[in-house]
Formats: structure tokens, C-alpha cells, sequence
């Protein structure tokens, strides 16, 4: 086997990066120490962010959170915490460790995490962050809203008129609840303009997702996804969060005109299901960068919002558009039949090879089905397809040998399909 | 004549087999893996040359494979025991289009091609529960050998139904059997049926095209393969190789990469 090549690519867009989330973390230390800003704890899940910018709260994600504590490998104690409380053994990872850092007073490597002046739940992830929220409201006193998101019932994906009218209703709710907080009113004219450039955002995001069609791909679109993300949700709307997506444009075009991947060779163009390991992130990434595989695209890159199929947030109906992305455009709320056909585009028009499906193993309700879905791409649609599983924030889950094992062996027979293809058609292997 | 060898480092046992130019088996060895695994493929490798009367450098290429793949540090290549046990089943039953392979920790299906390649497989998930080890504590809850198994459970007239596939579990499932006067064939037969029914459901998972064929450790088990065989609705092939079969899939690698010229990466090693 070869040795796992060196990744190369740590460009300008992974330097600003850190430093807008470090100010971004900077800020929520402020609130912590009682700046006097208010912050509203929120999910990444069809997160209606303008709404919170727009009256100058401070966005808070519990999951981007404990993520970024799972990479520097302080998730277990946290988790154990919240199973000392009486969390089950196979609660959701992210929840338990969120309730762990809460009666570990808020304190991580990288910021003080305010305590939320509000709690902005919604029915977009499970009903297991129902109960989370509903924890956190008893535990820190604040008041909560839920915003209920229709499942999507349609053939064709898109909410009815009426799914977004009641969607609508509950957004000026939060406004209300909002106005309450923080003692303002609602400007109109600030929700707007942060609408808008949350459109360019998604415009420029759209874009760079776009970019990995072609080969090589000029970035992983997994595993630098991930690094695009967390500006995505945080700065939405935000002029800092339009410039960080500007910079990322202009470098992944760099990168596409002087054909260069983040791999030395692109050898295998993989899609990815499923959020990544966090506790084990780069060993991961590594096991697919030693066969010179890159992610083209991914679902978990969508979680937050889709906008690679078409979506834009609308100036001219902030609300309705607000709706919209937390009914429609983002995976979770989208129904399976809707993900086959989302990963069946990007294996057919990001021209994959093969699809990978990550399973989580502290979240039944995301990877329920995934057993079916690797048969349906296998059977049906001939795509070569692994289905591993570990977890996104718990280590326990994370069995080295055995995930390389098997990631080693889907290479392997990828590559046996290749020799044969190439010896069937009388070219050289 | 050259040679070439294929060393298979389990979770519980080390296998190595030499063979020639002509895929034909000359030597093989058997030894249990323990804590050392640079040792335990040594082991394996040196009596497998003792055994064909080879020295060393006889051996044109080694390739390693299995869980301590990595410490076959004489080997001059890798390959997971997943291509490795349908490149070794192929070559045993040519018309092998699936395999089941039950090891110490992992329970595996592939489907594979005319050539021996791998065209699918399906694993069980991280818990060991219904493999090898599971039928090793069984046969301790029983006070007999795992070689023993097999046999003793053809006598069963009457199988139990065990609550559970837990290699933990299993310990005090069986002691409530004994507690209640059952006997020892009857509990094995259950135990017996626990695996096949979740390997069966592996199985189905790549699609159980004929021939079917068994390798590993526990094929030897022939109250194993019966039970596989009767949920499976089809004839099950073993090969008295069968143990083998992922040291002799790596062998055959070895030896494409002797008549290829050494000069290769560990993925051209499949060509």
C-alpha cells in the first residue's frame, strides 16, 4: 500500500476561517462575561439565522459547539457527564455532550459559551432536540420556542402554500418573542439586506459546490466542506460571513484554473452520506487520502441548507423564503426518497465512482435506512457502495481497525473494477 | 519453480500457505496469533517453509493480510482479507459467486465475480456478536472444546431458542439452559442456528447467488454450515482448506506479483 500522501492543501480559506471563528467565539465569551448582547442557542438544521442577526443576537449552535470540542478530543468526559445525570448509553452523542458542557459551566478550550437569552428549537433534526431543548429551557431559565416544520408530503419536494403560510405564522411569533428579548423592535429593513446577502452567500456557495464537478475537484467536498460550514451557519447574513464565502470563491477558482486538487492525485471521486467522525477526523480523512479518493459532494455539506438545486433566500419575501429553507432546503427535513435522489445527482452529475455512507451510531433517526439506501445503489443503480458506521462526537464508537479495514477493502475491489473495465475495453491497465 | 506466500494474521489464529507457480498449495501452517503478532506471523511463515522444505529466499513475494495485516513485516505488500478470501475461494471452488466467511470478530459476505474479485461485501457493524468468538464462549459455557461443537450438536433433536446473539450475553442465556436440565446438543444447535440466522441476513444483503461458498475458522463447524445451509435453501460448499482461504488468497496475490515482476504497488498487486 502506498503511504497516505501528505495533505497539501491548507489554503487562505482554512487561515480566515480560523480567524472569523475565533472572533466569532470572541464575541460569545463577551456575552458570557455580560457584554450585555443577547444570545439565542439555536440547531444548525434549517436554521432561520437572519431572523436572530437582524435584532443583533449572537447565534450560538450547541452542535457547532461540541463538535469543535469533539476535534480537540475533549467530547467523552462530557458525554459521560450527561450519562452520569441518567442520559442513556444511546442518546444522541451531540445532546449529551451539550448537557455535559452545560453543568461543566459552559467552558471549552475556545470561548466561554453564553448561557441563551432565548432558545430557538425547531422540528427540522428529530424529536430527540425537542427533548434537548426542553432540557436546556429547565436548566437555564430561558425562555424557548419551537417552530414546527412539516415534514415534506409532496411528489415533488416542494412545501404547499399552506406548509409555508403556517411556517410563516410561527416566524412572527419569534419575532415577537424576539422583541421581547431584546427590548427592540423589528427592523425591516435590517432583515432585508441581511436576507439578501444571505442569497449571495448561498449564491457563492452554490457556485463553489459546482466547482467539484469538474476533475480534478479543487477542494474535498467533505472534508473542507466541514470547514465552510460553520461560517455558513454562524455569519450567514452577516458582511463578515459574505466576505469569508468571497475569498473561498476567488481560492477554489484559483484552484480550478491551475488544475490542482487537494490531493497530489484525485485517483477515485467518492460522494459522502452521513456527518464525519469528529473525535477522529483526520484519521479518517486519511483513510480515503492514502487511495487518492476526494469527496465530490456530500449530504452532510446540506444539513444547514441546500442551495446547490436552486434555492436563494428572497429580499422581496424574507419570511417566505426563511419558510421555505427550513421546509425544503436543507436534508433533514427532506424525506428518503428525496436524499436517494439528491445523492443519485451527485453520483451521476458530479460523476462519482462510488458513495460512502457514514453511519452514526448515536442517531438512529439520521441513519435509519442507510441499509436500504446502500442496496438501492448497489442493486438498482450500480454504484458501488460502503456502508461503515462509528459516531459523530462519541470516541467509544470509533473502531480504527476495523473502518480501515473495510474502507481498504471497497478500495481494493474499486480498483479491481477498474483494471477489468480497462482490460475489457484493450487498454492498458 | 517459484513460490510465493500469503500470511493471514486473524484475531485468534495466524495462517500461512506457500504456493507455486500453478496456484497448487506445497505447504501450510497454523498457529494461534496471542499478543505478538510480528511473532505469530513468523511463526506461521517459518514452519509453512519448513514444511514445504524451502528456504527462505525461495519466496519470491509474501503478502500479509487479516487484522495484523500490518505486522507481517517480512511481507512485501497488503491486502485486506476481504479480497483475499474471494481470491482464496475462487481458486478452491472456481464457480464460488458468494462467500461467507466467519472469523474470530467479523462476520463478512461477498459477492464475487467469474475472476475472483470482489463485486460486494456486507460486514457485520463494530459488536462481534454471532462470530467466532461467540461460538468460543459458548463452548466454554458447556465445558467443551470448539472443535467438539460441531459433532455433539448433530445429535440435537430439540434446539433451543436463544434471547441473544451477545458474545457476552450468551454465558448466562446457556447457564439458564443447563439450570433447566436442557441438553448440551440441544443448547448447541441453538447457538448454532443464533449464527446462521444473522449471517444468513448478511448474506442476503449482497444477494446469495450460487455457489455458495463457506471459508474460515468456523466452517469447520459443521453444525454451523448445516444450519447456514437449511436458512440458506441452498447446497453450501466447504473445502478442507477452508481455514486457508484468506492466506491463500494473499498467496495467489503474491504469486501474480512474482510472475508480474516484483516491481509493483500493493493495488497493482490486484490486477
Amino acid at each position: 500500500m502506498t503511504v497516505a500522501p501528505e495533505i497539501r492543501y491548507q489554503g487562505e480559506m482554512h487561515q480566515l476561517q480560523k480567524e472569523i471563528m475565533a472572533k466569532y467565539y470572541a464575541e460569545a465569551t463577551a456575552i458570557a462575561k455580560g457584554n450585555g448582547r443577547k444570545a439565542a442557542h439555536l440547531l444548525i438544521a434549517g436554521n432561520p439565522v437572519e431572523l436572530l442577526r437582524a435584532f443583533d443576537v449572537l447565534p450560538i449552535y450547541p452542535e457547532v459547539n461540541v463538535l469543535q470540542i469533539a476535534v480537540r478530543k475533549g467530547s467523552l468526559p462530557l458525554i459521560q457527564k450527561a450519562e452520569e445525570l441518567g442520559y442513556a448509553g444511546d442518546n444522541c452523542a451531540y445532546v449529551k455532550a451539550d448537557i455535559g458542557l452545560f453543568h461543566s459551566g459552559y467552558e471549552t478550550p475556545f470561548a466561554t459559551i453564553p448561557k441563551p437569552d432565548v432558545l430557538v428549537c425547531n422540528y427540522v433534526g428529530c424529536n430527540v432536540y425537542l427533548n434537548w431543548f426542553e432540557h436546556l429551557a429547565e436548566l437555564t431559565g430561558a425562555p424557548a420556542m419551537n417552530i414546527d416544520i412539516p415534514f415534506i408530503r409532496t411528489l415533488d419536494g416542494e412545501p404547499t402554500a399552506d406548509d409555508v403560510t403556517y411556517v410563516v405564522k410561527q416566524l412572527e411569533e419569534l419575532i415577537v418573542l424576539l422583541e421581547q428579548v431584546t427590548g427592540r423592535s423589528l427592523d425591516w429593513k435590517v432583515l432585508t439586506k441581511i436576507v439578501e446577502r444571505s442569497a449571495q452567500t448561498g449564491e457563492l456557495w452554490s457556485q463553489i459546490k459546482e466547482m467539484t464537478k469538474l476533475r480534478p475537484a479543487p477542494y474535498d467536498a467533505y472534508f473542507d466542506s466541514v470547514t465552510m460550514m460553520a461560517p455558513l451557519y454562524t455569519l450567514r447574513g452577516t458582511e463578515e460571513g459574505l466576505r469569508f464565502f468571497e475569498v473561498a470563491h476567488r481560492e477554489m477558482t484559483a484552484q480550478v484554473n491551475r488544475k490542482q486538487g487537494p490531493l497530489p492525485e484525485e485517483r477515485f471521486r467518492i460522494v459522502i452520506e452521513g456527518p464525519p467522525p469528529w473525535p477522529k477526523l483526520r484519521v479518517f480523512r486519511d483513510m480515503f487520502s492514502r487511495w487518492g479518493a476526494v469527496a465530490v459532494a456530500s449530504t452532510y455539506s446540506t444539513v444547514g441548507g441546500l442551495w446547490e438545486f436552486g434555492f436563494r433566500h428572497d429580499p422581496a419575501h424574507p419570511l417566505e423564503s426563511i419558510a421555505r429553507h427550513m421546509l425544503s432546503y436543507n436534508v433533514c427535513n427532506r424525506t428518503f426518497l428525496q436524499r436517494y435522489d439528491q445523492l443519485e445527482r451527485y453520483v451521476k452529475e458530479w460523476h462519482a465512482d462510488a458513495m460512502v455512507i457514514h453511519s452514526v451510531k448515536s442517531c438512529r433517526l439520521f441513519s435509519a435506512g442507510q441499509g436500504d439506501m446502500r442496496e438501492h445503489f448497489v442493486r438498482d443503480l450500480d454504484v458501488p457502495t460502503l456502508l461503515i458506521e462509528s459516531d459523530l462526537e462519541d470516541p467509544r464508537y470509533f473502531s480504527e481497525a476495523q473502518l480501515r479495514n473495510r474502507i481498504d477493502a471497497f478500495f481494493e475491489a474499486l480498483e479491481q473494477r477498474r483494471i477489468t473495465a480497462g482490460r475489457a475495453a484493450g487498454g492498458v491497465a | 519453480m517459484r513460490y510465493a506466500a500469503g500470511v493471514d494474521v486473524g484475531s485468534t489464529q495466524t495462517k500461512a500457505i506457500i504456493v507455486d507457480e500453478s496456484h497448487a498449495i506445497v505447504a501450510r501452517a497454523l498457529t494461534d496469533t496471542g499478543a505478538y503478532l510480528v511473532r505469530a506471523a513468523e511463526r506461521a511463515f517459518e514452519s509453512a517453509l519448513s514444511e514445504a522444505g524451502l528456504p527462505r529466499e525461495a519466496v519470491g513475494q509474501v503478502i500479509g493480510t487479516g487484522y495484523g495485516r500490518f505486522k507481517v513485516e517480512f511481507g512485501d505488500a497488503q491486502v485486506t482479507e476481504i479480497s483475499c478470501h474471494a481470491k482464496g475461494a475462487w481458486a478452491l471452488i472456481p464457480a464460488t459467486r458468494t462467500v461467507i466467511d466467519i472469523g474470530g470478530q467479523d462476520t463478512k459476505a461477498i459477492k464475487v465475480s467469474d475472476r475472483g474479485e470482489v463485486l460486494d461485501f456486507a460486514m457485520n457493524d463494530k459488536c462481534a456478536a454471532g462470530s467466532g468468538r461467540f461460538l468460543t464462549n459458548s463452548a466454554e459455557a458447556v465445558g467443551l472444546q470448539v472443535s467438539e461443537m460441531g459433532a455433539r450438536s448433530m445429535d440435537s433433536k430439540q434446539p433451543v431458542r436463544l434471547s441473544t446473539v451477545c458474545t457476552i450475553f450468551v454465558e448466562s442465556d446457556i447457564l439458564t439452559y443447563l439450570a433447566q436440565g436442557k441438553k448440551v446438543e440441544d443448547i448447541l444447535a441453538g447457538v448454532h442456528g443464533a449464527i446462521a440466522a444473522r449471517t444468513v441476513a448478511l448474506v442476503r444483503r449482497v444477494g446469495a447467488e450460487s455457489e455458495v461458498t463457506f471459508t474460515g475458522g468456523v466452517s469447520r463447524n459443521i453444525g454451523i454450515v448445516k444450519a447456514v445451509q437449511e436458512k440458506l435453501g441452498v447446497p453450501v460448499n466447504v473445502s478442507p482448506d477452508s481455514h486457508f482461504t484468506g492466506a491463500l488468497g494473499a498467496a495467489i496475490f503474491a504469486m501474480e506479483r512474482v510472475l508480474a515482476g516484483s516491481a509493483m504497488t500493493g493495488s497493482e498487486v490486484l490486477a
